[in-house]
């Protein structure tokens, strides 16, 4: 048997789906998270019976994609039962859907969503009084709670096995006999569900017209008697007005409503989220907040934003923690305080003094340790340096020199729960790879080269970062669990009707900050074709996930300057900016068309569910875990070969530099010149990882790490790092994210958006690169310049704007 | 008295009396339960001026000032 789960977005209906089939589905508060059903199957019945998730729709006419997919397979495929999910805490606006569907020759069960939350408010909700209206069995339900899961199977399963005809609550409405003339002729056509398609017929239903020319035909003449002040002659309007009047006018007595004068906790959350002043500064607080809890070496800023991180990196973060590192850092910053006092004190002569001060304290140690009868400490004390000695025989050393030891007193950051997450996993990760190196020990050299350099030291580079990715989709998913998203929707909607898109384009532009696949599949909820377009063509510009590796790495690099969560930050920044600027350029240049419409739900908050952000993360290490162990795997090995076979492979193993891969990056070498980062001999590492960056855009890190550029090796200046994320983040993505723009776009859209996401790579990193080169070398130059260039963004906006006003006033 | 839903202020409260929109927004209006006879309260207003949010049959809606006035209201 099957069964189809039908209902409006946010009622649940995905959340009892996951129930039902055990399946880790996410969930989103916000309208449109299901835009294609799912299938999966429920066991716990004499029979196997599979689910199909529908996707959530307000209402069966065909105006959005999901409408069509819902409707087409009701009609089409026949299931053998509706389950309709309402919300009872919404229920008037989620019956509209019930007497749509009940127009169908289908059996249906209404199952009544969110009881529990009714009852909680103190209202109630009549579900015998509402199956006597509505003519089929209502079940109660929580299907967070999973209470009335298996009762409301159980209905669905009886009333499956009997026939139901539709019928309508508009047979009371005087236009009814139009709908009884088209049904009988739907009745001898043999047409299923003849009830539901007349009244489509009647309501004027865009895709039945086209297909039924001569029933439309025959209603013509008798559709003019109905014509009306209020609507006109406009069947649709007149048609949703009665089913709202009968919903209002039938099931007030259903719901017991206790007026209440207090707000929902709902309304006092919102109240200070999308408050008028405080909304905007909020949502960049909270992502910043995001981002700080995911990457910041030193989480309470205990070093100062100026500072930097002390020279902390995630591994000394570790060491920290366990209390093996301290000394580590105690050493580094004595002999610093050493070195120094020296240098003030004698100048030139500090070398010399340093040396024999050294001796001296040297030479007594061992002495001392000769009168107890133990070994001597110091062999060779003429060719000692600071940081061989003991922290104790240091600290002598600066007594003797005069100084204070309680001066030395190293600051060390707390690392942020990502970045703590992330130095465990590198230590996991470290210790196998000493057991691959051990293993494979007598092995022969290629052997153990494809395991240690290939396999084990590609994936640690990759995995070491997973902690990072797996927090920030936590984030997320929080944020769009709670209903926040869809709030943001709301504050910048204003905002992007600048760019031609509604707050819609929102949704799946943040989804972007995850992963591009999905983000650009939500696309589909986007009515209009080219905002679609326009949105895939974004989409890629938040920086997704797979690029997160990228920027940690990168973050390590140039903390010496920058405080690696401030760089992070920047490059999500620049995303953004470039993003609005493109959207800013395809609008100057483009056809300036209508701005969609903005007309959605809010839905209420409510606490994320536990359950529901472990599904998420579930699934996210899944698809990671999956991603890793194919197609990354198989391009680690790849890379691997290359980089270690010359074009005569069968001669056997070459050093790096005379690999296929360095002759084949020594070529990209000289189309990247020109944005800095793949100067110098090791510039072709640089572009052969933009290359491999397209099988996955973990491989940039993986393929860098098994070319031996790690985050520790990164010999850049900033200006070339920051050049080449930019390239990163800018360029085609990942095959798979290419794959869904292919699905989701109109066909010339997705040409020009591959176009564009070249172009964009090459001209922003461009930019980027020459502007940091000249602030890295003439100071002033590079301010005119960049003041020239948001000068002309400014401008750009200008023109736009005013294009957009001339649209508006023709 | 008749007023176009654009037109109100936070906390007003009327009668929705006609839709004047066309197509696509008409349609996405009605499948939204705003229709000829619903309550309407305008919550508020967006950081930037617009969209605006209102409770309609008991649930939050959000849309743009263009599209509300499409809406004929009757206050209350």
């Amino acid at each position: 048997m099957k069964f189809a789960l039908a209902g409006n977005p946010n009622s649940g209906k995905t959340t009892l789906f996951n129930a039902l089939t055990g399946a880790t589905a996410h969930v989103g508060n916000w309208p449109g998270v299901t835009v294609d059903k799912r299938e999966g199957s429920y066991k716990k019945l004499g029979e196997k019976i599979d689910i199909v998730d529908l996707p959530g729709i307000y209402s069966l006419s065909p105006y959005t994609p999901e409408e069509i997919v819902a409707r087409n397979f009701i009609v089409d495929e026949k299931p053998d039962c509706v389950i309709n999910i309402v919300d009872a805490t919404n229920l008037e606006r989620n019956l509209y859907l019930t007497t749509q569907l009940l127009e169908m020759d289908v059996p249906v069960v209404v199952a009544l969503n969110m009881m529990d939350v009714v009852k909680k408010s103190g209202n109630e909700v009549n579900a015998t009084e509402l199956s006597k209206k509505l003519g089929v069995p209502v079940v109660e339900l929580s299907a967070l709670r999973n209470e009335g899961i298996h009762d409301v199977m159980k209905k669905a399963y009886e009333v499956a096995k009997e026939n139901r005809k539709g019928h309508s609550v508009l047979e009371t409405e005087d236009f009814y006999d139009l709908i009884t003339k088209v049904e009988e002729k739907f009745v001898e056509l043999g047409e299923s569900s003849p009830l539901f398609k007349a009244i489509k017929i009647v309501e004027g239903d865009e895709a039945l017209c086209a297909k039924y020319p001569q029933l439309v035909e025959l209603i013509k003449s008798d559709k003019e008697k109905y014509k009306d002040n209020d609507f006109g002659g406009d069947f649709e309007g007149m048609v949703a007005d009665a089913r709202y009047r009968y919903i209002t006018a039938n099931y007030a007595d259903t719901i017991k409503k206790i007026d209440k004068k207090t707000e929902s906790k709902s309304d006092k959350i919102d109240k200070v989220m999308t408050h008028r002043i405080f909304a905007i500064p909020l949502f960049i607080v909270i992502m910043f907040v995001v981002f700080h809890l995911v990457f910041s070496e030193d989480l309470f800023f205990i070093n100062g934003i100026s500072k930097g991180n002390a020279g902390i990196s995630g591994e000394t973060a570790i060491n920290v923690f366990t209390g093996m590192g301290y000394d580590d850092i105690y050493l580094e910053e004595m002999t610093g305080v050493i070195t120094e006092k020296y240098e003030e004190d004698f100048g030139d002569e500090a070398d010399d003094k340093l040396n024999s001060a050294i001796s001296y304290v040297a030479n007594k140690v061992n002495v001392e340790l000769q009168a107890k009868g133990e070994e001597i400490r110091y062999d060779d004390i003429d060719n000692l340096a600071l940081e061989d000695m003991e922290i104790e025989d240091l600290q002598e050393l600066l007594v003797y020199s005069g100084g204070d030891v309680e001066e030395v007193n190293p600051v060390i950051g707390i690392p942020s729960p990502g970045v703590f997450l992330q130095s465990w996993m590198g230590f996991v990760t470290g210790k196998l790879i000493d057991l691959g190196a051990m293993i494979s020990e007598t092995w022969p050299a290629w052997l153990s080269g494809l395991l240690c350099d290939g396999l084990l030291s590609g994936l640690d580079a990759i995995f070491s970062f997973l902690p990072q990715i797996l927090l920030l989709f936590l984030f997320i998913a929080i944020l769009e669990d709670s209903g926040y998203m869809a709030r943001v929707a709301f504050i910048m909607d204003r905002a992007f009707r600048g760019l031609g898109l509604s707050g819609k384009a929102f949704i799946p532009l943040l989804m972007g900050f995850g992963c591009s696949v999905p983000a650009m599949m939500a696309t589909k909820t986007l009515e209009e074709e080219h905002e679609r377009d326009m949105t895939i063509r974004l989409t890629p510009f938040f920086s997704c996930g797979a690029k997160a590796p990228i920027w940690a790495m990168l973050a390590v690099a140039v903390a010496g300057s920058f405080l690696g969560d401030i760089f992070v930050f920047s490059i999500y920044l620049l995303g953004i900016v470039v993003a609005i600027i493109s959207a800013l350029l395809i609008k100057a240049f483009g056809k300036v068309k209508e701005v969609p419409p903005f007309i959605m739900e809010l839905p209420a908050y409510h606490a994320p569910q536990f359950k529901n952000l472990m599904a998420h993360l579930w699934e996210k290490l899944k698809h990671f875990v999956y991603k890793a162990s194919t197609i990354i795997t198989a391009a680690i090995v790849l890379i691997w070969f290359l980089s270690n076979f010359g074009w005569a492979f069968w001669q056997g193993m070459v050093g790096i530099e005379d690999s296929i891969l360095a002759s084949l990056g020594r070529v990209l070498q000289y189309i990247y010149y020109p944005l800095g980062f793949t100067w110098g001999s090791e510039g072709w590492k640089y572009s052969v990882a933009t290359i491999t960056g397209l099988i996955a855009k973990e491989d940039v890190v993986a393929t860098m790490a098994t070319l031996g550029i790690t985050e520790k090796t990164i010999a850049l200046s900033n200006a070339q790092i920051y050049a080449f994320a930019s390239y990163n983040l800018f360029t085609l993505p990942c095959f798979a994210a290419i794959g869904a723009a292919y699905g989701d776009s109109s066909k010339k859209g997705f040409w020009i958006t591959l176009l564009w996401w070249l172009g964009c790579s090459y001209v922003v990193s461009l930019i980027i690169f020459w502007l940091g080169y000249l602030f890295e070398h003439v100071l002033v130059v590079g301010i005119i310049v960049a003041l020239l260039l948001v000068a002309t963004i400014i401008l750009l906006f200008v023109y736009t704007a005013k294009k957009r006003k001339k649209v508006l006033a023709n | 008295m008749e007023k176009r839903l654009n037109e109100f202020n936070v906390g007003e409260k009327g009668i929705v009396r006609k839709i004047v929109a066309e197509g696509n927004i008409r349609r996405r209006l009605f499948d939204m339960g705003v229709t000829p006879g619903a309550n309407i309260i305008v919550k508020k207003f967006a950081s930037l001026g617009d969209p605006i949010e209102v409770t309609i049959r008991g649930y939050e809606l959000t849309l743009r000032k263009s599209e509300a006035e499409c809406v004929l209201m009757e206050v209350e």
